[in-house]
């Protein structure tokens, strides 16, 4: 049997507000394979966010560990998790979140930056990821400020799969767009699925767990269920 | 790799020169700043250095010489001693050198005024090496003839042809001398210069000797040698003669102007402190706007180092503009105090004045660095979760 690519083995995230501790994830225990389609749902103050954040080494646990293609996240530093984040995972969020300075390629292009990609590499690779994210090839020059959310989340798209990162993680990647948009983005996501790339999508609305084999349902920082 | 296409294929520097250009307003007041201090710094040290550059031209006659005087309770400087000095090696010339003070009568209006010259004998070799002629030509030996400084030759209104009258006897001027301005060795600018046989028959009751002796030396860089040679020869028991060598004032004066310069830029670097408070405020400012931005990078993958570099970057690039355009103006700007404090404009694209310019720029340039540095390390610093949150 293959490792999963994602592995949580008990995490407990504790905040501590003032005086009050909050448990916004008690011993969680999940594991993703490759190449699944993961809806994790729950209402607000379920703890998805936090989970959200560990998968995507934005956070470490206070206890328990987060394996990331098999890789424990739990001790390492803050380039540590950049080192990972930036071969591993690749993020879709609801504002979109481009770089409102760089045209939509540039903002395709930066993830190589960081990994160190040759500009003329880089370039082409970037072109072909929008091309291949459904984004006109006008708007390759284009500001995100002069582009609609659908083609906004599609350069956000294009841009999570620069370093060929084999999990795609997506915060209410429709939360900011039209049903048929939010529809047409929901499709892209299954299209990258099926092409080997493990995609985990954050929500709340039900209307997504259609795309998904598995759904890890949250309540109060626990798993209600699971199922495939 | 050329500089434009650096710029063109590195997103560090393209994302810095648009993150420059997203707030104009701001960049350009904090570039104002940065111009600013640049010209105070170099145009103070522009100013400082020009003052001395004018004050030491002034002095003609420094450099290649020494000036051999009776010591104190001495009267003069004798034959014997001359002849020792011959034996010195690195010796180009000797010059030997009586003189007088006289006061001179002279017309300046209706009312007769008098003037103070100082009288010479120096042969005319020696006079020669020393003078330079603005008409006329120098006394024949023996003969009454004389040559006078610029100075008299103005207030007296004297011309080739005119004569002097000194206790009883007329000189007659056949040449005038060019201005020389201050002098150590002899004062020409005021001088009346004649024949050993004139001078003698004017001043028959002066001692043998004479009341200095000019040294040129081959060679500058012996100076300090010959000069303890003539030393060590004559001052052998007694210290009967002094040497002073003119190039110890120029150092001296050196010594002085650099104060006065250092001064100046100190005061001109204030304003380059201040401009330095104000881009570490402009890029905190900016850090703090650009939050979610340096969040989102991390998320896709900068390194604390990468976030670091391009804040810097930033800084660098708005010290080197200010601090350029800060040079150029400073060209202008210290033109017109140079105009207006010394006079004399040519001394501002010396040498040691364009590298005050270029001081005055590193200065900007570090400055903006330096200013940059603390925004720039906050900016790494920044968790990403804290910075993706931030709206």
């Amino acid at each position: 049997m293959p490792k999963p690519i994602v592995e949580l083995k008990d995490v407990k995230r504790i905040y501590t507000l003032g005086t009050n501790k909050i448990h916004a994830l008690n011993g969680v225990s999940v594991s993703m394979e490759r190449g699944d389609f993961v809806t994790i749902m729950g209402s607000s103050g379920s703890g998805k966010s936090t989970m959200l954040n560990m998968i995507g080494c934005l956070d470490v646990p206070s206890s328990g560990k987060v394996l990331i293609n098999g890789v424990n996240i739990s001790k390492l530093d803050d380039d540590g998790l950049t080192a990972i984040r930036r071969n591993n995972i690749g993020f879709i969020f609801q504002q979109f979140n481009l770089i409102p300075t760089l045209t939509a390629l540039e903002n395709v292009e930066m993830p190589m930056i960081f990994n160190g990609t040759e500009p003329q590499a880089r370039r082409i690779k970037a072109l072909q990821l929008l091309k291949r994210a459904k984004l006109p090839a006008e708007y390759a020059d284009h500001k995100p400020n002069e582009l609609s959310g659908g083609q906004q989340q599609r350069v956000a798209i294009a841009r999570a799969l620069a370093n060929n990162p084999p999990i795609l993680l997506a915060d209410e990647p429709t939360g900011n767009l039209d049903t048929k948009t939010g529809k047409s983005v929901m499709e892209l996501l299954r299209e990258l699925k099926e092409s080997g790339t493990t995609v985990i999508v954050v929500t709340h609305d039900p209307k997504l767990e259609e795309y998904s084999n598995t759904t890890v349902r949250l309540q109060d920082g626990e798993v209600l269920d699971e199922n495939s | 790799m050329k500089i434009p296409d650096f710029l063109k294929n590195n997103m560090y520097a393209q994302l810095a020169t648009r993150n420059l250009k997203r707030q104009s307003v701001r960049t350009v007041l904090a570039a104002i700043g940065i111009i600013i201090g640049v010209i105070a710094i170099s145009s103070m040290g522009i100013l400082g250095n020009s003052l001395k550059l004018s004050v030491t031209d002034s002095f003609t006659d420094i450099g290649d010489k020494l000036i051999i005087s009776p010591a104190i309770g001495e009267d003069a400087v004798t034959d014997r001693q001359v002849d020792q000095m011959r034996k010195v090696d690195g010796i180009d010339e000797i010059i030997k050198v009586s003189s007088s003070g006289e006061l001179l009568d002279y017309r300046d209006g209706g009312t007769k005024t008098q003037i103070y010259a100082s009288v010479y004998d120096i042969d005319k070799d020696g006079l020669g090496s020393l003078v330079e002629l603005e008409e006329g030509r120098l006394f024949k030996s023996g003969s009454t003839d004389c040559v006078v400084g610029s100075t008299i030759a103005d207030r007296m209104e004297l011309s080739i042809g005119r004569k002097v009258e000194i206790d009883g006897s007329k000189l007659r001027v056949v040449g005038i001398l060019k201005e020389r301005g201050i002098g150590f060795d002899i004062s020409t600018d005021n001088g009346v210069f004649t024949s050993s046989a004139m001078y003698d028959k004017l001043y028959p009751d002066e001692e043998e000797g004479y009341d200095s002796v000019i040294v040129k030396v081959e060679n500058i860089n012996d100076i300090e040698s010959v000069k303890e040679d003539i030393k060590s020869r004559i001052n052998k028991k007694d210290v009967l003669i002094d040497v002073f060598a003119t190039n110890t004032i120029i150092q001296s004066l050196d010594d002085i102007f650099r104060s006065i310069s250092l001064f100046l830029m100190g005061i001109g670097s204030i304003s380059l402190l201040v401009a330095g408070v104000s881009i570490l405020n402009v890029m905190l400012m900016s850090t703090m706007e650009r939050t979610k931005e340096i969040g989102i990078m991390k998320a896709v993958g900068a390194s604390r180092e990468d976030i670091l570099k391009m804040f810097l970057l930033e800084a660098l690039f708005l010290g080197i503009l200010a601090s350029i355009v800060g040079g150029i103006l400073t060209i202008g700007g210290s033109y017109l105090l140079i105009a207006l404090i010394v006079e004399d404009t040519n001394y501002l694209l010396k040498l040691s004045n364009i590298l005050y310019i270029a001081e005055g720029i590193t200065f900007g340039i570090v400055t903006s660095l330096v200013g940059g540095m603390y925004p720039a390390w906050k900016a790494s610093q920044m968790k990403p979760l804290d910075a993706l949150r931030h709206e």
